[in-house]
């Protein structure tokens, strides 16, 4: 039999016994490619995102920018295939992680070293810190006037376990001079129009933050390779920071002497206006700041929005919250628009950056339409808005509490 | 009568291929049930979808054929999910071939909003000057990718939250 034949033999089977199954003809069957079941027989398909679950939402295949949805954000450490993606350009081909190699120099390094993998395993202090990563733009699709890039909701958020050895003492071993101010990152991914010429992205930190013990040069995240989406073979981790810090496909570091120009430190991304703006304002590139710390932010991941539950039932609700500060302090829930606030149940963090568990289990006296709203407080005294905070040109820092609808009917 | 003792023998056949045959549809039966038991149970256990959505779930799954590549439905390009009209064409051509549609349909903004974009793009992202198409883009985005008026925060997507009982202990 020709393959062809043999192919259509097998579709045909297969498609009979779908109908089979399902009772009914499918609509536009004959169009399904071999290899793919109707969606309601498989929740695997493949959807374009190598590693990834197809369960993310996909706001742009061109770069790939996809968000986890809340309810899929519950577990204490988010699994690979369900951490956000957030690039700028395409992803680097046929990676070799054993002939992958990091440089680090610049104008304020007193040498240039270049190590690969196993070399940095065997010469540094291996470490695993559990990190928080969120994009800087999460939440954008809330600012009115709207604000232009990928519209992320609530989901470029996610907390791994990051295996590797800290930045500083790589740093260190290189030699840092007085002067240094900023490193900046260089990665192998390529620019969406195909220029070799051309920086996707190339962003950093202070010094000071470089300097952190939290700050590392990661292989691994949950016990794992990298996804590839996520910067295999290896990357920049810095929570409490904008996520465009930590640097994927990573191949260079450099040590500055000036805060780093490369693509997307300038103009107006990743920036703020320096003074707070009215909503829609214009604002000049030279009032534009460099985001630096992440706000206080949380993120009700149990239950999913739209729960219906009975009079007569608890509502358990949990969650998880994070900083840039030293740590959360309280977390409190309200299920009457903000009048009152309840405190949750609030687990102490592993690390510093580490997102930290809430609970709390809500009795309802009245039927009705609710909203369940959290609000984090962290060790500085920041809480969480309930309406937008500051407008900003390019929709960043969007940390207003989260929301979920819940009925409750009456029934025992 | 002779005619009826004759046929006698050949309805005992005819009973017993009917048996068999009942036999042979029994097992293929148990045979396709077996692999297939785990999409049984998934098919009782799924979530009920209409005909149209289940249309526009599998519609999303094809492979879009020749002659589906520039497809118009109830006004939307099918292959890039944008709003067509005669201005597409410039959209297509000068937007689509560096980013996805994605890229601009999930965005809002004004003529002089949509201008910055393409001042931006331009400066930074190596875009080519847009020539005699610029006007006619600028057209196609002001018209139907405009803003919408908001307030402070909206309202939770009433519309599209999926009501479902929540299974407590």
């Amino acid at each position: 039999m020709k393959k062809r034949e043999r192919r259509y033999f097998i579709k045909q089977s297969l498609l009979a016994s779908f109908s089979f199954v399902v009772g009914m003809n499918i609509v536009h069957g004959r169009n399904i490619p071999i290899g793919m079941r109707p969606i309601i027989l498989d929740e695997n398909e493949f959807n374009g995102l190598p590693g990834k679950s197809n369960l993310l939402t996909i706001l742009n295949d061109k770069p790939i920018n996809a968000e986890t949805p809340a309810h899929l954000l519950n577990d204490d450490l988010t699994p690979n295939e369900l951490f956000f993606v957030r690039n700028n350009g395409n992803p680097p081909i046929n990676i070799d992680k054993d002939n992958w190699f990091l440089t680090i120099e610049g104008e304020s390094a007193k040498s240039s070293k270049t190590y690969d993998i196993n070399t940095l395993k065997n010469k540094f202090e291996v470490v695993t810190y559990n990190l928080t990563l969120e994009c800087g733009g999460n939440g954008r699709s809330e600012f009115n006037p709207p604000a232009k890039g990928n519209q992320w909701t609530v989901g470029a958020v996610g907390c791994a376990a990051w295996t590797g050895v800290r930045l500083k003492d790589v740093l260190a071993d290189v030699g840092i001079k007085n002067d240094a101010v900023y490193i900046g990152y260089y990665g192998a991914d390529t620019h969406l129009s195909g220029d070799a010429s051309k920086e996707s992205i190339s962003r950093g930190v202070p010094i000071a933050k470089a300097m952190e013990d939290e700050s590392l040069i990661a292989w691994s995240m949950n016990g794992k390779d990298l996804p590839l989406l996520n910067g295999y073979p290896l990357r920049l981790v810095f929570g409490g920071y904008p996520a465009s810090c930590s640097g994927k496909w990573l191949e260079k570091i450099v040590i500055r002497n000036k805060v780093h120009d490369g693509q997307k430190m300038d103009g107006q991304s990743y920036r703020i206006p320096c003074e707070t703006v009215a909503p829609g304002s214009k604002v000049e590139d030279e009032d534009m700041c460099i985001i630096e710390n992440m706000p206080v932010k949380s993120l009700i991941t149990y239950p999913q929005s739209g729960a219906t539950i009975k009079l007569s039932q608890k509502l358990p609700i949990s969650g998880h919250a994070w900083t840039s500060a030293k740590e959360i302090v309280s977390v409190e829930y309200s299920i009457d628009f903000g009048m009152h606030w309840q405190k949750c149940l609030l687990n102490k963090a592993t690390n510093r950056y580490a997102w930290q568990r809430f609970n709390a289990e809500i009795n309802f006296q009245k039927s009705g339409y609710y909203e369940v709203w959290a609000r984090a407080t962290d060790s500085l005294g920041n809480t969480q808005p309930i309406i937008l905070p500051g407008w900003n040109p390019k929709g960043y820092l969007n940390n207003a509490c989260h929301r979920i609808a819940v009925k409750v009917v009456d029934g025992e | 009568m002779e005619n009826n003792r004759n046929k006698a023998p050949i309805d005992n056949l005819s009973l017993l291929i009917k048996l068999i045959n009942i036999i042979v549809f029994l097992s293929v039966c148990v045979f396709i049930y077996l692999p297939m038991q785990p999409y049984i149970n998934a098919y009782l256990k799924r979530p009920t979808y209409s005909k149209e959505e289940l249309d526009s779930f599998t519609k999303k799954r094809m492979v879009f054929q020749e002659d589906d590549w520039d497809r118009v439905e109830h006004g939307i390009h099918v292959r890039t999910g944008m709003i067509y009209d005669a201005n597409f064409k410039y959209i297509e051509a000068k937007c689509l071939s560096c980013h996805s549609a994605k890229l601009i349909t999930q965005n809002r903004a004004d003529r002089n909003g949509w201008q910055q974009m393409i001042k931006w793009m331009r400066e930074t992202q190596g875009l080519q000057d847009l020539g005699e198409a610029e006007p006619f883009i600028l057209d196609y985005l002001t018209e139907h990718y405009a803003p919408k008026e908001l307030g402070r925060r909206p309202n939770l997507d009433i519309e599209n939250i999926e009501w479902y009982v929540l299974e407590l202990d």
